[in-house]
């Protein structure tokens, strides 16, 4: 029941984002949009999705489009052509798939392979193989650690393509110019500055708190980083860039992004070396992933790079 | 003992649902952006807090009691904060409120000499 | 009781995104954002105590960070040219006693 209202709304919602045409509104929606589908998420049950939904899809997208528009127009241009063409490749191609799909088992059908042969594996036989509670962290960080691997690696070359593009194009900011800025606006954003030097400790703490709770409950590596970065991020938008560049220095976040990659080759090397398969965690020590969780947390520090470029 | 429980936090669930409605409904018949606002940052904070008091009385654990005084806190002290700095940016941003016919000359004047 | 606070925040959240989409100027929706981000805290902590699930607290706190720093971040940025507000042909012709 709550189903149907929620993606009901869902609808209502898409709707009306396709067509506004102030941008910054639509901007605005996307943020009700995502709240909404972790809020879908929360109702089926699965909760480390809804975890890094809200996380990334609620907060760090919203700021994103926010940046992107500010820095291009806010009104969506007018079209000029009649869109008859689009949409007849529109619905073939939608046609064609939702054809391709009538072979595959029904949603949930008990005798679907999936249902049969790999979920109850991983289900079952689980916390007998790798000994921690939350099945989605060990199916992440264990039995599919390839692909988290790949996926490590790929966003580290995008983080390392958007700075070396953003750096080309970054301007020398003169430093008196920005110290006086900033002591000016001191004055004005005085009360959003002191609250938030109270909130961002505790950001922090409840960080480290998801990282290392990750394995019994929802968390694990990736949510905490994009925790992390939030936190860096709210500094970095109240107190001044220059400020933020300070605090944290540049080569050494690149520094923590290469040294996460590394440290998550090395695992899999030492146990290719310990004479088991590359990422086979039982020829290591008894509970390795904790080391793992870290090199997927400190990978996640790119996401912060990406904002302070 | 088991009564009281529940009729104690039927009671602070039932405050709290009724002021977060009427902060929604504030929000859709108030004339002004500023008249919204302060209906939905009153109603907003103090019926969160009224329903998290609710969970409170009716949680066993003392994991999860000790989560929603988190909660709580956060909100209360997140709830201000973002009405504060929302009206300042509408004002400072030119936002004028409805009716103020003679004081605008005045406010104009302010703040376009504020601004830096 | 439980399930009926949930249906209040329900029809609570609705009516925010009725704000949402027919307010005015663009602070209306950031306001009627801010208030579906906590409306969205209370509902989650609702369905983890009716579906007897409490770790969904830590989702609670994830979002009420999350909403505050993206109500921040989009306050942030209105100093640029675009948030001006420029007045609107009902507020001119107020001016006119």
């Amino acid at each position: 029941m709550i189903n149907i209202v929620l993606l009901t709304l869902l609808v209502v919602v898409a709707i009306a984002i396709i067509r506004m045409k102030d941008l910054f509104a639509v901007v605005m929606l996307a943020g009700i949009y995502g709240l909404m589908s972790a809020s879908f998420f929360v109702a089926m049950d699965a909760v480390d999705v809804a975890f890094t939904e809200a996380a990334v899809g609620a907060g760090i997208s919203t700021l994103l489009m926010l940046v992107v528009i500010t820095m291009t127009g806010s009104k969506e241009k007018p079209t000029r052509h009649k869109p008859l063409p689009a949409l007849l490749a529109v619905m073939l191609t939608g046609g064609l798939l939702i054809y391709g799909t009538l072979d595959m088992p029904y949603f949930g059908s008990v005798d679907a392979p999936i249902h049969n042969h790999t979920s109850p594996r991983y289900i079952n036989d689980s916390m007998q193989e790798v000994g921690i509670p939350n099945v989605v962290t060990s199916v992440l960080a264990s039995y599919r650690a390839f692909d988290t691997f790949g996926e490590v690696v790929v966003i580290f070359t995008a983080g390392i393509g958007v700075l070396t593009l953003l750096s080309v194009v970054r301007s020398k900011d003169n430093d008196d110019e920005i110290e006086s800025i900033n002591d000016s606006m001191h004055q004005q954003h005085l009360v959003i500055r002191i609250v938030a030097k109270m909130l961002i400790p505790f950001i922090f703490l409840f960080a480290l708190y998801v990282q290392f709770h990750g394995d019994f409950g929802p968390g694990g590596g990736f949510q905490a980083g994009v925790i992390f970065a939030s936190a860096i991020i709210l500094y970095a938008m109240l107190f001044g860039l220059r400020t933020a560049h300070k605090v944290i220095n540049q080569t050494f976040v690149q520094l923590i992004a290469a040294l996460g990659v590394l440290l998550y080759g090395s695992v899999g090397i030492v146990s290719l070396m310990n004479g088991g398969n590359f990422l086979d965690y039982n020829v290591l020590s008894s509970n390795p992933i904790t080391g793992q969780h870290l090199g997927i947390l400190l990978i996640q520090w790119l996401v912060q790079d990406l904002f302070e470029s | 003992m088991d009564i009281t429980i529940t009729i104690s936090s039927g009671f602070f669930l039932l405050i709290g649902s009724f002021l977060c409605v009427s902060g929604g409904i504030g929000l859709l018949r108030f004339p002004d952006f500023y008249t919204r606002m302060h209906a939905v940052g009153v109603t907003d904070t103090l019926g969160a807090g009224m329903i998290l008091i609710g969970l409170m009385i009716l949680s066993t654990d003392f994991l999860v009691f000790a989560k929603l005084v988190m909660v709580l806190l956060l909100t209360l002290l997140i709830g201000p904060t973002t009405s504060h700095v929302l009206a300042k940016a509408a004002f400072h941003n030119g936002l004028m409120p409805k009716g103020l016919n003679t004081l605008e000359q005045n406010n104009n004047k302010e703040t376009n000499s504020s601004n830096p | 009781m439980l399930i009926a606070a949930t249906l209040a925040i329900f029809v609570a959240m609705i009516l925010a995104i009725i704000r949402g989409i027919a307010g005015p100027t663009l602070y209306d929706r950031i306001l009627a954002v801010n208030m579906f981000g906590t409306k969205t805290v209370l509902l989650i902590s609702l369905l983890g105590f009716i579906m007897g699930r409490p770790e969904f607290l830590d989702i609670a706190i994830v979002y009420a960070l999350i909403n505050f720093i993206s109500v921040i971040g989009v306050l942030r940025y209105s100093d640029t040219n675009q948030f001006k507000h420029t007045p609107t042909n009902n507020e001119s012709a107020e001016k006119e006693p």
